[in-house]
């Protein structure tokens, strides 16, 4: 009986504590870096897309949200000919970050995207690219990849020796 | 004509003002709520999110009406109905003042206790209605609560009426004139609280809608309108309960300086915030829990109440001649 | 059978077999790079090791190569020993030292064998910190990729393209670390089989070009089981499909016809389907000189319906190249009497007498497997390389089957692949050609004869006659000729499995019916020989089977019936007779209906048009060279208003008669089919029906890791819509349905945990012969006659002699742009000769002709104006004409007829 109404004394003492509730949007919290928020695509150092269209992020999504086209430019460099997320189905789980082998699709503390229309969260490349490396700064894919690219030959790459001259016999 | 405006007025008044306060209540809960919980509650819609009910309003009234193909027609509509109305005819004999009272029968308490027993069919009926288990069940319970806890209610009342010596409201109310009620009749006043706590369903009895069991309970497959005619009749019920309470127990208008209506408002108020209260922090009864409670604790003191008072009463033998 | 034990466990395995195919097909996972289940072991890339006990008693051991170790009674090995798995998990970390790091950019990525064998030995993590060796690419034309970073010096791609599909023009070069495999330079691959070099090598060095432009991975791709349309073969394919486009064929395994391999034209000769050519939409021509507009579907089939109501007589003209049920359906709408085959009158007659030589033969026609283990063939006046490269392929492996039976003796086994080629060194089986001009199997033909069709004829009788059939000896044959046809008849005679491969490409009836005597008279000689033609279309011999007159009878007909309506199902007949032969069919005040996938000249005079499917959006069966039929499943969703012929010929049916036709699915036309006539009643078993669950699942067309499901049509609208609803197959258009193993028949594709390359299919092989009793491997629809031994054929054409002014012309054939679809795929196309005229250079000098010299031809009553260009081995006195490549009318072939060189202005 006298546990009851000290429950109660207690659970009116808490109308004199301070306020958990942050009053957002006039409040803003703060998100770590590694928050799992909006999704983008990244550029790497020299300001090319990092993405090279590998499929791996659309198929470690779990809802299946991501739809892409891969593409290769004159020089042998892939990238995506479009690339788009499906918003309003993403659970922000974060797996095609983990997947991506480029760093190029990254999550940002960012979750304020809410839209009046459900076709306005099918986000397309334009919308996903960002100028910048995002949190991978010095990271470029292509410098450690064996492909030749324009502006990158055989051999060209870290930990490469020079292209082997198939006429010579030496060793 | 003065004969007819009046209590025109009056009813009218009341009708406005008890709904008014038991629509508030929905936005006073939930702030009292936060409030003891460290949180703000709805605070967004006007003035201290004062017009969240009017928010909460639209949205059921915009809701789709929906009655479910394999329930009883008629009946569905008609429990939510009876529900509230139940609730809502207990105030026409509810002294809010001296003056304002809807009808001031001389048999108040009993067409209280008659009416707030009328409640159960709103429930009984609704769940029944429903053609669903779960709306089953949870009116089954509500029945067996309802009708245990009424007695103990009628019970509790009797020191009451022994006391005042009449069953009319305001001579409740007037017989408390040296000293309210819930000092001698302090049993009773326990009694009636907890009693009054499972008529109107509230936690720590509220089991007919237990949600963890029951989804919804007798109210699972109501929406709209309907269920928020439920949902008023339960706000209704609690004002009714803290109304009784005060008028009863804590000399209903009666108090020094300010007019009686006043003194009522602030003491049902009061009132009110207590059941909130409790809500914020008892947890919900088992059902035989309830069921023993009511039957092996508050009958046997209910009664005690009676013998005792009516012990003193008798020695005293001061209002029995009335 | 015999019984090895496995980590000291029993198995029963074949007696003989190598231990890693026994462990593969026994289920475990034991990884390898450069045993192939078609090429055999080498024992070259260390991977399979194994340990081997002598005993239960023995604890020590030996490591051993599986796949180069046979099973024998008692056999005991372990593959989980720690010391085994250590030395596995070394070779995949050396070989690793030099690959890239190129994954993601790999098309080989997610159907990789190297992936798989690395996860599959554990070497997750790279220790080499040294500079990786590095090595330029080719271009290697428009099939194949190049990639030589990536190698891991397995010699698959080198056994394959030299030993196995004799390519001359690639090879291994350099030494140690640095052997790089590549051609001489930069250039096309000569080879028709180049494209297998992207399945049989285990990583990304080799791939598919075609896919690279609109690449998807293998898990984004749905794909159905289906068969190949660009020759007579009916090789079985696993096309996929993804974002509406068909995006690359693969090899499906069929042991009866195509094995592991494909060539390039059913490899690369897909990209037709995504093509601009194609219709979509039903079109409606408003007024004649107008080309049609698309007029709408319903609006469509009214119109046609009023069109051909009135009509007394309405042509069906069929088609070749459309499925049986297709052809069966026209004839059902226009009637027996009214269905024409829509191939010309001599065609007609080649493909009849064909299929009559094999019904009357003693063995049902061989199969590619057949062709393969025979051990002596005869190859008359077919180039097979270019009309049914797979069957030329066939006939290059079976040069070997002799020697490598004789192997035996030697107690070599005959998986053991470098030992049975030094054994061999550069014997080869007995293999004749008798051709009009060279054939690329002319470098493994133990004798080689090269004359025209008459000739041909003459040499093929003569070897009959030799064979004792009751026949006329050709006279005047030469010494040497004479001594040939000798050898040639005595080999048959001796061989075990004689096959004798013709076909009607050489346009000489007389060809077919003298191949035919060869094989009786060595079946009357007690022999048991096989007997192929090829066959010019992928149904030629279904149409044969199902009958009717020729596009020349049609327009015939149709100039005598003004009043006749045309339909034409899936045909240019702008292809298949000279135009002014089909004017009064095509004629613009004529109704004309044309039910087509692709816009052509017959489609332009259509007056209604309806875009039927291609092979990848429809259901159907096709009857191969040998009359086998085999059923082919829709892979993709046709676009827009795209559906099967036959479903559009059910909406043209009179009312009443759709009542009879129960048409819905394909297995009512099928039932429909088999039941009007009963000689197609195998085609039933071609394939199970559509009512076919696998507990309770239908097949899932996408593999379960299929992605983008939710946003592949979100830009058109974000509601996503359920999957298309597949009527007519126990498959499903959804990644939701059975996954696992099924009988390749209905396999949507080959897989098998953690097998995620081709390579996955050895490892089940022997679970699939289990299903064997279930699987639906095609059904023969040739019913044999008994034999008459009047039967044979007498003729004898006089031999061939010069005339002064006139050149005999014949049919010179080529892989790529002699096919009518495969030609509108940009990378066939690429590889399409410009039409010429091939000429004895001496010949070409008298004329004054020099290669390339515009070249005036008339035959008949048509001029072609050509490019000359130069061949050796053709005689004397003929001409060869490139055809069926674009700007080549349809020309009856061998004809006489004068050449001119023009003078250019």
């Amino acid at each position: 009986m006298a546990n009851i109404f000290t429950t109660l004394w207690r659970v009116f003492r808490h109308a004199f504590r301070p306020r958990v509730t942050v009053q957002y949007p006039e409040q803003k919290f703060y998100l770590p870096p590694r928050w799992r928020g909006r999704i983008i695509l990244s550029r790497d150092p020299d300001g090319e897309e990092r993405c090279v269209a590998c499929y791996l992020c659309a198929v470690a999504c779990p809802v299946d949200c991501i739809a892409l086209q891969a593409t290769e430019d004159e020089h042998g460099r892939r990238y995506p000919e479009f690339f788009r997320i499906n918003f309003s189905r993403c659970i922000f789980c974060g797996f095609c970050e983990e997947a991506c082998p480029t760093y190029a699709i990254q999550l940002t503390p960012d979750m304020e995207m809410s839209e009046y229309r459900r076709q306005d969260m099918v986000y397309e490349k334009e919308d996903l690219l960002i100028e910048g490396t995002g949190k991978y700064r010095d990271y470029n894919y292509y410098r450690v990849a064996g492909l030749a690219i324009g502006g990158k030959d055989k051999g060209e790459a870290e930990r490469e020796q020079a292209p082997v001259d198939l006429r010579s016999l030496l060793p | 004509m003065r004969d007819v405006l009046i209590p025109l007025a009056v009813v009218v008044g009341v009708l406005a003002g008890v709904f008014a306060v038991a629509a508030q209540l929905v936005w006073l809960e939930r702030r009292l709520l936060a409030l003891w919980q460290d949180r703000y509650g709805p605070n967004r819609v006007g003035p201290f999110g004062l017009l969240q009910v009017v928010a909460d309003g639209i949205k059921l009234l915009s809701k789709e009406d929906w009655t479910p193909p394999f329930a009883d027609k008629g009946v569905f509509v008609l429990a939510p109905a009876i529900a509230a109305t139940a609730a809502l005819l207990s105030f026409a004999v509810v002294p809010f003042a001296q003056n304002i009272v809807i009808s001031d029968l001389n048999i108040g308490l009993l067409f209280f206790l008659a009416m707030s027993s009328l409640g159960v069919y709103g429930v009984v009926l609704g769940g029944w209605a429903s053609n669903n288990k779960y709306g089953l069940l949870g009116s089954l319970r509500a029945a067996g609560q309802m009708i245990s806890y009424e007695v103990f209610m009628g019970l509790s009342l009797c020191g009451v009426v022994l006391m005042a010596g009449s069953l009319r409201l305001n001579a409740v109310v007037e017989a408390q004139r040296e000293m309210w009620f819930f000092v001698p009749q302090f049993l009773g006043l326990a009694v009636f609280v907890i009693a009054g706590l499972a008529e109107t369903r509230r936690i720590p009895f509220d089991l007919p809608e237990a949600e963890n069991e029951l989804v919804a309970g007798y109210h699972t497959e109501y929406s709209s309108m309907k269920f928020a005619m439920f949902f008023l009749g339960e706000y209704l019920g609690i004002t009714l309960i803290s109304s009784m309470i005060v008028t009863l127990f804590f000399g209903g208008w009666l108090g020094p300086w300010l007019p009686g209506l006043v003194w009522f408002l602030l003491k049902i108020a009061v009132c009110i915030i207590g059941f909130i209260l409790i809500r914020a922090a008892l947890p919900r009864l088992r059902y035989d829990q309830l069921m023993a409670l009511g039957w092996k604790v508050l009958l046997p003191l209910a009664l005690l109440n009676i013998i005792v008072t009516g012990g003193v009463v008798l020695a005293s033998g001061s209002r029995l001649s009335d | 059978m015999t019984t090895i034990y496995i980590d000291n466990r029993p198995y029963e395995v074949a007696e003989g077999q190598n231990l890693l195919r026994a462990c593969l097909s026994l289920g475990f996972n034991l990884p390898y790079f450069c045993w192939h289940p078609a090429m055999h072991s080498v024992g070259a890339c260390r991977q399979c090791a194994v340990k081997q006990f002598k005993d239960e008693n023995d604890t020590k051991g030996r490591i051993v190569m599986a796949c180069m170790t046979p099973a024998s009674e008692g056999t005991r090995i372990s593959i989980d020993d720690p010391e085994a798995k250590a030395f596995r998990a070394g070779v995949i970390e050396l070989l690793m030292v030099n690959h890239p790091h190129d994954c993601p950019v790999c098309d080989e990525g997610g159907e990789c064998h190297l992936q798989d064998m690395t996860l599959m030995t554990g070497h997750t993590y790279r220790r080499y910190r040294f500079a990786k060796r590095t090595h330029r690419n080719q271009d290697l034309g428009p099939f194949v990729t190049h990639e030589m970073n990536r190698c891991i010096a397995c010699y698959r791609c080198v056994r394959f393209y030299r030993d196995y599909a004799g390519g001359r023009d690639f090879d291994v070069f350099q030494w140690h670390n640095n052997v790089y495999f590549g051609r001489q330079s930069d250039g096309v691959l000569e080879n028709e089989f180049s494209g297998n070099l992207v399945e049989v090598c285990p990583t990304g060095v080799f791939t598919d070009k075609t896919l690279a432009r609109h690449y998807a991975r293998k898990w984004d791709l749905q794909t159905a089981p289906s068969i190949c349309v660009h020759c007579s073969v009916g090789c079985n394919t696993i096309p996929g499909e993804r974002y509406g486009k068909l995006r690359r064929i693969r090899n499906r395994y069929n042991r009866e016809v195509n094995g592991y391999f494909l060539c390039d034209r059913g490899r690369y000769g897909y990209e037709f389907v995504n093509g601009p050519q194609r219709i979509r939409r039903a079109m409606f021509c408003y007024q004649p000189e107008t080309a049609a507009e698309p007029f709408g579907r319903l609006a469509a089939i009214e119109r046609a319906r009023v069109l051909l109501e009135p009509c007394q007589h309405v042509l069906g003209i069929g088609s070749p190249r459309a499925s049986l049920e297709a052809n069966f359906a026209l004839w059902t709408l226009v009637g027996p009497d009214n269905f024409y085959r829509g191939v010309s009158a001599k065609e007609c007659r080649l493909t009849d007498t064909a299929i009559d030589m094999m019904r009357s033969s003693d063995m049902p026609a061989p199969s590619l497997h057949d062709v393969e283990r025979s051990d002596a063939v005869l190859v008359l006046g077919e180039d097979l390389t270019n009309t049914a490269p797979m069957l030329a392929l066939a006939v290059r492996h079976s040069t070997l089957q002799r020697e490598i039976d004789l192997t035996e003796k030697l107690h070599i086994h005959w998986w053991d692949d470098a030992a049975i080629r030094v054994a061999l060194q550069q014997r080869r089986g007995p293999l004749f050609v008798a051709t009009p001009a060279e054939t690329k199997l002319d470098d493994v033909a133990t004798h080689i004869y090269h004359g025209v069709p008459d000739d041909l004829v003459r040499f093929a009788q003569a070897i009959a006659e030799a064979l004792t059939a009751p026949i006329r000896r050709p006279e005047g044959m030469s010494p040497d000729l004479t001594a040939l046809v000798e050898k040639v008849a005595e080999t048959l005679y001796l061989a075990q499995r004689p096959v004798i491969v013709s076909g009607v490409g050489c346009g000489s009836e007389e060809l077919i019916r003298a191949a035919a005597n060869i094989a009786k008279a060595l079946g009357s000689a007690g022999r048991r020989p096989g007997l192929a033609f090829a066959f010019p279309e992928c149904n030629s011999v279904g149409l044969g089977l199902l009958g009717g007159g020729s596009l020349e009878e049609a327009c015939r007909v149709a100039t005598t019936d003004r009043a006749a309506a045309v339909v034409v199902l899936e045909n240019n007949l702008f292809r298949r007779v000279p135009e002014p032969q089909l004017r009064s069919l095509v004629d613009r005040s004529r109704h004309l209906i044309a039910i087509d996938h692709e816009e052509n000249e017959t489609t332009d005079f259509a007056e209604i048009v309806f875009p039927s499917a291609s092979f990848a959006e429809s259901d159907g069966t096709l009857v191969n060279y040998e009359g086998r039929a085999q059923r082919f499943f829709r892979v993709l969703v046709g676009a827009e208003e795209t559906q099967e012929s036959w479903r559009w010929i059910w909406e043209l049916l009179p009312k009443e008669q759709q009542a009879a036709h129960a048409w819905e699915s394909f297995d009512g036309i099928q039932a429909d089919l088999a039941q009007t006539m009963p000689a197609f009643a195998p085609i039933l078993q071609t394939s199970p029906r559509a009512v076919v669950r696998i507990v309770g699942q239908k097949i899932a067309r996408q593999h379960a890791r299929f992605s983008g499901r939710t946003a592949i049509h979100t830009d058109q609208d974000v509601r996503e819509t359920p999957p298309p609803v597949d009527r007519d197959s126990p498959l499903t258009f959804s990644m939701e349905g059975y996954q696992r193993m099924v009988p390749l028949s209905i396999a949507p594709r080959q897989w098998a945990p953690g097998w995620n390359s081709p390579q996955a299919l050895p490892r089940f092989q022997e679970e699939l012969r289990s299903l064997q009793e279930l699987d639906y491997r095609g059904q023969t629809l040739i019913a044999r006659l008994p034999s008459e031994e009047s039967g044979y054929f007498a003729s004898l054409p006089p031999a061939f002699e010069r005339r002064p002014d006139e050149w005999l012309l014949i049919s010179l054939y080529h892989i790529f742009g002699a096919e009518e679809l495969s030609v509108l795929a940009p990378a066939i196309a690429q590889l399409t000769p410009p039409p010429y005229l091939a000429l004895h250079p001496d010949d070409a000098d008298e004329l004054g002709l020099d290669q390339d010299d515009e070249v005036e031809v008339k035959i008949g009553g048509q001029t072609l104006r050509l490019a000359s260009r130069w061949n050796l081995s053709l005689a004397r006195g003929v001409a060869g004409i490139s055809v069926g490549l674009p700007g080549v009318p349809p020309l009856e072939l061998p004809v006489w007829a004068g050449l001119k060189r023009v003078v250019s202005a």
